[in-house]
Parts: C-alpha cells; sequence; structure tokens
C-alpha cells in the first residue's frame, strides 16, 4: 500500500504543516498529524515538508516485460468514413517517437466500406493499417469498437495508442484503457518517447496553469487522447507505403445495446462562443469597412468577428458579437483584439483565451496588460497589409 | 425506473497556481462546490423523476466533507446519496476512480441508468464515465446534448458527434455523460433543504466492497504516475513588437503561421 507515512516524533509547528497541502488532505487533530482521504498523493508534503516528518512508502511491484509489447499506434478517427485531420497529425507525432526505440506505426481502422480510405493513409508513411470493415461498424457504438480494440491489442500487442481528442476519441480511449486495466492521458500538449518505452505524456493540470508530467510505468499499452491543431500532420507522399491488413471479428463481438436511429448534420449556426478564432474591432475601427476587413480576416483563419461595446452602441454590430462582462465571454485559442482599449469590463470576458495578440498604437494600453504578444502599431495600417497576406 | 448520478466535488476556483519561489502550490481561497457539469446530471435526472417517477441517487467518492454536494443535490431533488470514502482510495487516477466507484455502485445497487457530468473541472479528462461503464459492463452513450424519450426498457437521446448530431436508443442498463447545456439546472430548493436536513448519507469504505484488494485502489490501482508537476513557460511574459507598420505585418503572419493559424 502507497501511502504516506507521519513522524510524529518529529513534528514541530503542526499548523504550518498543515498548510504545506493544496487539498487539505494534512490534519491536526491537537495530538497527531494525519493523512485523509483527500490525499492526492502529489507527494508535496514529502518534497516541501522539513526532512524526514513525510516520507512515502510504495509497496514494489512486479515488473512487467516491456519489450513484449511493440508498435506506436494511432486510432483512425473517423464519423462514417470522414477521416478527422487530427489522425495525421497522430501519425506524425507516432512516426517521431516510433523512430527513437525502433518500433513500427501501426493504425486500426475500424467501419464500413472503409477499404478506398484505409489506402489514402498509406501516403503518410506508415507500417500496417489494421481494417476492421463491417456493416455494423457503420456508426461508432461503443461496443463492436471497443471490442475491435480489444482484437487489435490482443494481436499486436502495442506499446502505445494514440487517440484524437475527439468525442470519438474521448468516449473510446477511457472505455478500452479500463477493459486492459492501463493508463490513459486525456488532452496532452506534449508528447515524447523514453528509451524505456514509456511514453511522456505532458498536460496542463488543475485548471490549466500548472503543467504534469505523467507516465504510465508498469502498464502496456499505454494511451492518451491528444487535441486537433496540437501536432503536425506528416507531408503526403506521392507513393503508398506499408500494408493493409484485414481483420475479422465473431459476429457475437459486433452486436450492440444501442442502435443509431437518425443522424442530422449539424445547423452551422456558430456563436462567438464556440470559435477557436477571434478577431476583436475595437473602438479605433470606426468604419463598416474597417469592420468587413476584421471579418474577413477572422474567416481566413477559421474563426469569427467579435467587437467591443463602443461599436454596439454605435449601431455598428450585433449585440451578439460583443465581448465583455455586458457581452459574452470566449476562451479561443487565438484572439486577435485590433484597436482594442482593454478596459476591464471587456478583459474580463476574454482574458482566458490561449494565444492573446493586441494590435494598438498606445504603448501604455490596457489591452497590453493581458496580450501574450502586444503589437504597437495602427490597425488602420496593419490590418489592410494582413488582410492582403492572407488573401482574405 | 432507478437513476444514479455520479457527481464529484471540485475546489471553488479552478486557478490553483504554483508559487514560483518555491514551487508549492498555492491554496488561498481554495474552497469547495459542485463540479459545475455535474449540476446538468442531477437535472437531467430530475427531471425524468419527474416525468416517469424514477428514483434519483446520488453518489459521489471523496472525502467525507463530499456529503456536502450530496446534501446540495438532495435540494436539488435527489432522493438518495451514498458516499464512497476511504483512505486507501488516495491518489487514484482516472482508472483507480472509476474502479472505486463500479464497486460502489455494485455495492449500492446498478440502476438502469446512470448519468454523468461531461467531465469536471479539476480533472478535465472526460473519462470516468466510460470507464465506469466498462467496469460495470453496461454501454455508453457520451456527450448526450438532449433526452428524446425515456421508456421502461432503454433511453432514446441525442449525441454530438462534431459535425453531425445521432439520435440513439440505447437499452438499460446503460450510462450517459451529459454535455453542458443540456437543460438549465435547477437552483436548490429552501423547501427540500428543511426536509432533507437529517435525511443520513450512507457511507461506504473499501471493507464494504465486493473486491477488498488493496492493490485495486488508490495510488496502488492506477497504472499512471505523475513524474513532476511544473509551472508552463512563461509565455504570459508579453513580447512587445514595435517597428514600421511592414515590419509588424510581418511578424504578425510570421506568429500566425507558427501557431498554425494561418
Amino acid at each position: 500500500m502507497a501511502r504516506i507515512i507521519i513522524n510524529q516524533s518529529l513534528v514541530s509547528k503542526p499548523e504550518e504543516l498543515v498548510r504545506l497541502c493544496p487539498f487539505n488532505a494534512i490534519e491536526w487533530d491537537n495530538e497527531y498529524l494525519q493523512i485523509n482521504a483527500a490525499c492526492k498523493m502529489c507527494k508535496l508534503c514529502v518534497k516541501k515538508g522539513p526532512a524526514g516528518v513525510f516520507t512515502c512508502e510504495e509497496e514494489k511491484v512486479e515488473e512487467i516485460d516491456k519489450s513484449l509489447w511493440k508498435g506506436v499506434c494511432v486510432y483512425v478517427d473517423h464519423v462514417d468514413g470522414d477521416i478527422h485531420p487530427v489522425t495525421f497529425e497522430l501519425i506524425g507525432k507516432a512516426k517521431e517517437m516510433a523512430a527513437k526505440i525502433n518500433h513500427p506505426v501501426n493504425v486500426i481502422f475500424a467501419g464500413s466500406n472503409i477499404e478506398a480510405k484505409a489506402a489514402e493513409i498509406l501516403h503518410y508513411g506508415v507500417d500496417e493499417v489494421f481494417v476492421y470493415d463491417a456493416p455494423e461498424l457503420k456508426h461508432f457504438r461503443i461496443e463492436p469498437y471497443t471490442a475491435v480494440m480489444e482484437d487489435f491489442i490482443n494481436t499486436t500487442k502495442p506499446s502505445t495508442i494514440l487517440f484524437g481528442g475527439t468525442n470519438v476519441g474521448r468516449s473510446l480511449a477511457p472505455r478500452v484503457a479500463a477493459r486492459f486495466r492501463t493508463g490513459l492521458t486525456a488532452d496532452c500538449t506534449i508528447l515524447d518517447m523514453d528509451e524505456s518505452t514509456d511514453l511522456a505524456q505532458i498536460r496542463p493540470a488543475f485548471g490549466g496553469n500548472i503543467m504534469a508530467h505523467i507516465y504510465t510505468p508498469n502498464n502496456r499499452p499505454q494511451f492518451a487522447t491528444v487535441r486537433y491543431k496540437i501536432f503536425d500532420a506528416p507531408e503526403r507522399n506521392q507513393e503508398q507505403s506499408g500494408k493493409i491488413t484485414l481483420c475479422k471479428l465473431d459476429a457475437d463481438k459486433l452486436n450492440s445495446r444501442i442502435s443509431v436511429k437518425d443522424v442530422k448534420k449539424k445547423e452551422t449556426v456558430q456563436t462567438i462562443e464556440d470559435a477557436e478564432v477571434i478577431v476583436v474591432a475595437g473602438g479605433a475601427i470606426k468604419s463598416k469597412e474597417g469592420l468587413e476587413m476584421c471579418k474577413g480576416i477572422a474567416e481566413k483563419l477559421g474563426g469569427m468577428l467579435a467587437v467591443t461595446r463602443p461599436l454596439v452602441e454605435a449601431g455598428l454590430a450585433d449585440a451578439r458579437l460583443q465581448i465583455g462582462l455586458s457581452g459574452r465571454t470566449v476562451k479561443p485559442r487565438l484572439i486577435i483584439c485590433a484597436g482594442v482599449a482593454g478596459y476591464i469590463q471587456f478583459v474580463a470576458g476574454m482574458d482566458k483565451s490561449d494565444t492573446i495578440i493586441a494590435i494598438n498604437t498606445d504603448p501604455d494600453a490596457q489591452i497590453f496588460n493581458v496580450a501574450h504578444y502586444g503589437i504597437v502599431g495602427d490597425v488602420n495600417e496593419i490590418l489592410p497589409k494582413l488582410a492582403e497576406e492572407l488573401g482574405a | 425506473m432507478e437513476i444514479l448520478v455520479c457527481i464529484k466535488q471540485v475546489p471553488g476556483t479552478s486557478e490553483v497556481e504554483v508559487d514560483p519561489e518555491t514551487g508549492v502550490l498555492k491554496r488561498e481561497g481554495i474552497d469547495s462546490k459542485m463540479n459545475p457539469y455535474d449540476l446538468y446530471g442531477v437535472e437531467t435526472a430530475i427531471r425524468i423523476k419527474e416525468q416517469t417517477g424514477a428514483r434519483v441517487t446520488v453518489a459521489s467518492m471523496g472525502p467525507p466533507q463530499a456529503s456536502e454536494i450530496l446534501q446540495e443535490a438532495f435540494m436539488m431533488g435527489a432522493d438518495e446519496a451514498a458516499l464512497f470514502t476511504d483512505r486507501k482510495f488516495a491518489g487514484a487516477d482516472v482508472l483507480a476512480t472509476s474502479y472505486t466507484i463500479a464497486q460502489g455502485i455494485k455495492k449500492v445497487n446498478i440502476p438502469d441508468l446512470i448519468i454523468c457530468g461531461k467531465q469536471t473541472t479539476d480533472g478535465d479528462t472526460a473519462q470516468v464515465g466510460p470507464e465506469l461503464a466498462e467496469f460495470l459492463s453496461i454501454p455508453h452513450v457520451a456527450n448526450v446534448t438532449k433526452i428524446i424519450e425515456v421508456t421502461d426498457k432503454a433511453i432514446t437521446v441525442e449525441m454530438d458527434m462534431g459535425h453531425s448530431v445521432e439520435i440513439v436508443e440505447m437499452l438499460y442498463p446503460c450510462l450517459i455523460t451529459v454535455e453542458k447545456g443540456i437543460n438549465v439546472p435547477r437552483l436548490p430548493s429552501f423547501k427540500l433543504k428543511l426536509a432533507t436536513k437529517n435525511k443520513k448519507i450512507p457511507f461506504y469504505s473499501l471493507s464494504d466492497f465486493e473486491d477488498k484488494n488493496e492493490k485495486n485502489y488508490g495510488l496502488n490501482g492506477s497504472p499512471t504516475r505523475v513524474l513532476r508537476i511544473f509551472s508552463p513557460e512563461a509565455n504570459s511574459d508579453r513580447e512587445t513588437w514595435t517597428g514600421s507598420g511592414e515590419e509588424l505585418t510581418g511578424k504578425l503572419v510570421k506568429k500566425l503561421k507558427e501557431l498554425k493559424f494561418a
């Protein structure tokens, strides 16, 4: 049993020791210092406490033979045969990591009538595509898809499997991880391969301003999900390489207690809350033309236009596009604030955005306090050039 | 019909910071609340209860003080509660957590329908629901955006698949994870607060479970380990660019390409 042991005889200032734990797991009952059920085994008390007071006891477990598990694999993420581009990004990363430990790169593709699509994957430099093609796999239903993964893992004994951080990947990966009683790390932002074949899984923890390096020391396969646009997709080769292996599942494994009644394409009413990229037109944009230009740039970057309150009040833009306390709150991956002053009521609606770029002529503008990249310049000069560069 | 909703107590703020001097997590102002995504799960269950007369149980795993959020669920209309709590569960990752909850639910009673929130605000993994379903050997549908029909044998829901939505029917027993925005969670009722304030919440520990092997719980039952925790590279240190409009535009385009937006 791994646990924190407290050497009571060394405890001198219990109130201070209690504060070592960010999870309130250390308790002082006026006699003894105790660890309660809130302990997350983060071992900060061992690291930061006075020497010898907190120690961690971990029982030795039998080590597995990792050399029996070979292959860095990618699950082909798709809905009804439409391959999600995250798949190719994962293939790129898998190739890079497999090269370090001399493992093959294999992909798993389950669906219905997907042979032609599987051939396309051979243009991306993988070693083998394992195809499970059956009418029952037309729709993503959890039991047969989990059965596919189970069969693949039992057949090939892979070391690592990567899944896209999509609705499909985030539903399937945990299910398979539980079946094999192994580790899975969600939404990694950095992945690397250790010589030991342990996958270094790095992701934001506790709400995003702390990074955690997680690994799976004694279980295989090891699983990770990664969101779209984290890694680079490899170039498509003219020539195909690698091979396709057709696999079959027993009929009873294709059964499901789920039946798909209908599939509907989503209506595309996008709101600024959903946009991954936002270009905000601020008070320095004074005309309809300026707004149109911002919109064009936003669309070229795959995003949406938003505005600050003065533009709404001036009747230049719809209130649904307004960011701030009196408007909407957004957290896109990229936000470009063009000519925005950056008053607190605006900033409160966008300061959680991943990357903030601000353009303002005033080097002391408040918006620069939250910006990651502050561009001291005139939007009316920069935006037209940017629009031209981007072909907007 | 029996419904069980899994809920979790999370820190009141998601803004946990590392002290740059000492490397210790700053703990100021950390209070606790029900994971906001779980409110949608509780609301979904209560609405089904109002429609069908189902009995709603809420369950959580955590320290004894997590019973606060179970009380809160009573005030929303939950009928029963269960807390899985034991020091031996400490340090559990997703696998060990899911396994613990599965063992607890087996002890309480496997319901017709289990409802989980989309994810928690402290772990953000969205994995416990599917893993729990696996350990209970029941099917699951994640990302549910609408409950369409609830009969005595099956539930029909709308599932978000990214570019499309699918209408799927799933036979009981089964598990769904519901999206934020599936409904508007009600506020706790003062009347129910008074009516339920003396309601007992049973605690279950490892010794109550069918599988009593300590190796399957807590840190021991967790295949993943945190090697280290560190502050992200200080990209919050702002870069300031000055220059001509031409230069600035060039730099901006280069940065957009580097960040893969252009």
